[in-house]
């Protein structure tokens, strides 16, 4: 499992950053959310690979945690999701305004030739 | 004490609270909006100033750190605001940035768009959480805060130039956001606890095989701090930024560069300070070569730029090098002394950048004045001009002597940014100079310091050279009289009264500083009271 979650990972960010230094807007948001995906992912994986285990402790007695899911990478990927994929669609909105202004969808805002 | 000091959490209250209100009536009601910011971040100064003096300890010279546990939760398990003197001077400087290019917007740049004083706000408020928060995950959020409202005030007032570099602008800080988060993750695989103060502690005591790991994890939180922080090579999304923003958002942004700075000193000190063990000092050598490189690039780029405002641009390069390289050559020879210059530096060099910024527009205006600049914004929005018509007398009564006034002022940025006497930006760089030059004496191996003298007093004179050309041209060629709505000097004259007070006590400010600094290099007390502070509930029932 830990294989195909590291190469999971590495794809997703390799793809990204790939995609991310592209010239066409559509291709760097595709990439920025690529990337987001193998962050999140990578964040999960940092509270250890453990199948089967519940995520909330029972209350009262002590408890072995070993045997329970890490909540804390649960929280932060959580909070991860929600913010990049609002400024996502903030540069969305960007990209659409950038397109309108300049008639491309180069980067620059204009083609390399021209 | 008893209870806590509900203080501390007033700098991120105040304009959360002032940004909702500001939510509830619409646009039309400018002024009240105005009124409301305007209100809140006169408060968020007046807390500022006297989050500066509970930072003193009794006899004035330790560092008081006091906490605040958000939500009761034990430290460090819960996230925890800590206020110090390092965190005390960021927030005098952020407010005292903010009031004055606020009340500058009020003349004309806050009606040019849409929701600019509820995001003015928002992004004050972040500004804030980074500066106090104690906990890497929460910096992250507020770091998310700020640019969020950041990415809205570029845009503001539209236009071609404002979208295509607000295009960069946000792409290379998605993906800052990125590098953050990574870096931040791996924190917490490595140590398992993302409270600063305890993963000061455990940083020394991690195995040898978990050592690389911290060290990738601080080289891409560091990356996205830097980035922040425009060091050179990833600075140059900073000069088209800055240029293209409104002038009122350009003089706020300066304070952005500024928070990558701050967290950088945080971090780095804290973690990779002198009591770090094998890891003590990691990175400093990249941070000052990087420093040093950005003042270079800084100087040429400010000689290159051809306007005010893209200049000025380069010259949050200059300023923001100078700290970084001081912080690294600080960090690697454990030489406070030359630190707290720099933070003097730091501290009068954005007063005077966000005056500049702010000077940029009035100066240059030449031809229809107020009404020319709303025409074309009018037309950018595809809106009818003759709405605008009326709100030229809104803009308040333009004042005689605009020239005069606007010279002295640019005349005294100029001092400041190049260092020469009698004003602040002098006193920060002598001490740095002095330090160095003190500190290497009889050492050339030391070329880092030696680097950094001349690179100092050679942006210096670049700094001259550039600013005199533009006055020259703008200001002495050019008898037209600009027109000036009393709003806008305002806004500059209270910076320049910044800037003179801060002359003025220079002792005062600079002793406080020297303690700062001090401090910065003596982690135990920091560390000691974020991990034993106890809730406030503990000891009832």
């Amino acid at each position: 499992m830990e294989m195909i979650l590291s190469l999971s990972i590495g794809v997703l960010v390799a793809s990204g950053v790939w995609l991310t230094l592209r010239p066409r807007t559509f291709q760097v948001i595709i990439g920025l959310c690529l990337l987001s995906y193998g962050v999140n992912l990578f964040i999960f994986a940092m509270g250890r690979l453990v199948t089967g285990a519940a995520p909330i402790m029972p209350k009262g007695g002590f408890v072995d945690p070993d045997n329970f899911a890490d909540p804390v990478p649960q929280a932060l990927v959580l909070t991860a999701i929600v913010i990049s994929f609002a400024t996502t669609a903030l540069f969305l909105v960007v990209i659409m305004a950038s397109r309108g202004f300049t008639g491309t969808d180069h980067v620059d805002g204009k083609e390399r030739d021209s | 004490m008893n209870g806590p000091s509900h203080l501390i959490v007033a700098p991120i209250l105040i304009p959360l609270v002032a940004a909702a209100f500001m939510l509830l009536y619409d646009e039309r009601q400018r002024r009240l909006k105005l009124g409301i910011g305007l209100l809140s971040c006169a408060l968020q100064l007046l807390v500022a100033v006297a989050l500066i003096i509970q930072a003193k300890d009794a006899n004035g010279t330790g560092n008081a750190v006091s906490l605040y546990l958000l939500g009761d939760w034990p430290s460090p398990f819960g996230i925890v605001l800590v206020l110090d003197r390092l965190a005390a001077v960021m927030l005098l400087m952020a407010s005292l940035v903010a009031l004055p290019a606020l009340i500058y917007a009020g003349a004309v740049w806050h009606r040019n768009g849409q929701h600019f004083a509820p995001l003015f706000q928002f992004l004050l408020m972040g500004v804030n959480g980074a500066f106090l928060t104690g906990d890497l995950f929460n910096l992250f959020v507020f770091f998310e805060v700020m640019l969020a409202a950041s990415y809205g005030l570029l845009l503001h007032g539209s236009g071609r130039a404002r979208v295509g570099s607000g295009l960069h602008y946000i792409a290379v800080n998605l993906m800052a956001a990125m590098l953050f988060l990574l870096g931040a993750a791996l924190v917490y695989g490595v140590t398992g606890t993302l409270n600063m103060a305890d993963l000061a502690t455990r940083v020394p005591r991690l195995s040898d095989a978990d050592r690389p790991l911290i060290h990738t994890a601080a080289v891409m939180l560091s990356g996205a701090f830097l980035i922040k922080a425009a060091i050179w090579p990833l600075c140059f999304w900073l000069p088209n930024a800055y240029g293209a923003a409104a002038p009122p958002v350009a003089a706020v942004f300066a304070i952005l560069t500024k928070v990558g700075a701050y967290t950088v000193i945080r971090f780095g000190l804290l973690v990779f300070g002198p009591d770090a063990g094998a890891s003590a000092g990691f990175g400093a050598d990249i941070l000052a070569v990087g420093g040093l490189a950005t003042i270079a690039f800084g100087m040429f780029g400010v000689l290159a730029a051809q306007d005010l405002s893209r200049m000025t641009g380069n010259m949050v390069l200059v300023s923001s090098g100078t700290v970084l390289a001081v912080v690294g050559l600080a960090m690697e020879y454990d030489n406070p002394e030359m630190l707290s210059g720099a933070l003097y530096y730091m501290l009068a060099s954005t007063l005077a950048i966000a005056a500049l910024f702010l000077l940029a527009e009035p100066i240059g205006r030449k031809e229809g004045g107020i009404a020319g600049l709303l025409a074309v914004t009018a037309e950018a929005y595809g809106g009818d001009p003759e709405d605008f018509d009326e709100q030229e007398e809104d803009a308040g009564p333009a004042i005689p002597g605009a020239t005069t006034l606007l010279g002295i002022s640019f005349v005294l940025c100029t001092l400041v940014v190049a260092g020469l006497p009698p004003l602040a930006g002098f006193v920060g760089k002598l001490t740095m100079l002095a330090s160095a030059v003190h500190f290497a004496s009889g050492m050339p191996a030391l070329w880092g310091h030696w680097a950094l003298v001349v690179l100092l007093i050679v942006s210096g004179l670049a700094t001259l050279i550039a600013m005199a050309r533009w006055g020259i041209q703008s200001l002495w060629a050019n008898d037209e009289e600009p027109h000036l709505p009393a709003m806008e000097i305002g806004g500059i004259l209270v910076l320049v009264a910044a800037i003179l007070l801060l002359t003025i006590k220079a002792e005062p400010a600079m002793r406080y500083l020297e303690n700062t600094a001090e401090a910065l290099t003596q982690n135990a007390v920091y560390i000691g009271k974020v991990m034993t502070t106890a809730p406030v509930g503990a000891d009832q029932p």
